[in-house]
C-alpha cells in the first residue's frame, strides 16, 4: 500500500523539500501542497521510471556531493587558467572512451552528469549498452590518466552508493 | 563584523563575475566547438555559484532572514547544466563530427548516436540490449 503510494520514496522526499525550499516556507501551507505534489508527481512519471533503484548508502552519495562540488570549484580554477594561459594551438583535446559497469541507470547518469561538470571533461555519448561513456576532454596530453582517474574517484564510489 | 561580512560578500562577487567573464572569453577564444562547450560548463557554473552564495549570506547575515531559493537555482543549475551539454555534444555529433575519430566502445554496441536509423535496419538487429 504504502509502496503502492509512494513508488519513490526518495523523490517524495525531494518534492516536498524542494516545494518548501521554492516557497521559502516550512509552514503547514507549504507543507500540505508539498505533500500533494509528493504524491501525484511520482504516481504520473511512475511509468516511465518503473524500476526501484536501490540506494544502498544514502550517507555516502552526500560524501559523494560533498566531493563533487569540491572537484567543480578545483576545476574551473584549471579551466579559466587553461582559457587564460595556454595558446589555442597547444590545448590538447582528445576523445576518450571510458568502460563503465555501473549497476543502474541512475547510476550511470550520475556518473555522466558528474563528469560533465569537473574537470575540463564533458561526456558526449553513451554506447547503446550503455556499458562506455563517450568523453570530450578538453585537454588531455595523458588519455588514460583521465580515463583511470574517472574510474576510481567517481566509479568506484558510485558502484558502492549503488552497489 | 557587518563591514567583514560585506568584504566578503564583495569579493564574492567579483570572483564569480570574473569566472563568467572568463567563461564567454573561452567562447571567443577556443576553436573548436567541443572545446567552446567546455567554457561555459565550468567557468559559469562556479560564476554563478558564487553569486547565488553571495546572495543567500547578504540575506541571511544582514538582512537577517533565510532564503532557500538560492540553493534551489544551484540544485536546478546541477542538474540541467550536465543534460543541455550532453544534447549540444550529441547532436554534434550526429551532425558534423568525422566518425572515424571517435574511440571505439568498449564491448560490441555502438555509440548511441551512431546506430542507423530504424528504417534502415531490420528491427530485431536495433535491440542490443
Amino acid at each position: 500500500m504504502i509502496r503502492k503510494l509512494f513508488p519513490h520514496p526518495y523523490l517524495s522526499a525531494t518534492l516536498v523539500l524542494t516545494w518548501c525550499a521554492l516557497m521559502n516556507s516550512f509552514g503547514a501551507g507549504a507543507l500540505m501542497l508539498g505533500g500533494i505534489l509528493a504524491v501525484i508527481i511520482p504516481l504520473l512519471t511512475a511509468p516511465y521510471w518503473p524500476e526501484h533503484p536501490a540506494l544502498r548508502h544514502p550517507l555516502r552519495l552526500f560524501f559523494y556531493v560533498l566531493l563533487v562540488v569540491w572537484d567543480v570549484i578545483v576545476s574551473s580554477v584549471d579551466v579559466a587558467a587553461i582559457i587564460l594561459f595556454k595558446p589555442a594551438a597547444k590545448i590538447r583535446s582528445a576523445w576518450i572512451c571510458v568502460p563503465i559497469d555501473l549497476p543502474s541507470p541512475e547510476a550511470q547518469a550520475l556518473l555522466a552528469g558528474t563528469i560533465t561538470m569537473t574537470p575540463g571533461t564533458l561526456t558526449a555519448d553513451f554506447a547503446a549498452d550503455g556499458k562506455s561513456l563517450l568523453i570530450h576532454s578538453l585537454h588531455a596530453p595523458d588519455p588514460d590518466a583521465v580515463r583511470d582517474q574517472i574510474k576510481t574517484r567517481y566509479e568506484a564510489r558510485l558502484k558502492r552508493i549503488f552497489a | 563584523m557587518n563591514m567583514a561580512i560585506e568584504i566578503f560578500v564583495s569579493a564574492l562577487l567579483v570572483i564569480g563575475g570574473a569566472f563568467g567573464l572568463i567563461g564567454s572569453y573561452g567562447l571567443l577564444k577556443l576553436r573548436e566547438p567541443m572545446q567552446r562547450l567546455h567554457a561555459p560548463t565550468k567557468a559559469t557554473t562556479i560564476g554563478v555559484g558564487s553569486a547565488l552564495i553571495a546572495s543567500s549570506l547578504d540575506t541571511l547575515l544582514i538582512s537577517g532572514h533565510a532564503t532557500w531559493q538560492e540553493l534551489m537555482v544551484s540544485v536546478f543549475l546541477f542538474i540541467t547544466a550536465p543534460l543541455s551539454a550532453l544534447y549540444l555534444a550529441k547532436s554534434h555529433i550526429v551532425e558534423t563530427v568525422d566518425r572515424s575519430i571517435l574511440p571505439p566502445t568498449a564491448t560490441e554496441a555502438p555509440w548511441a548516436e551512431l546506430r542507423r536509423a530504424p528504417k534502415d535496419v531490420p528491427s530485431e538487429q536495433m535491440r542490443v540490449e
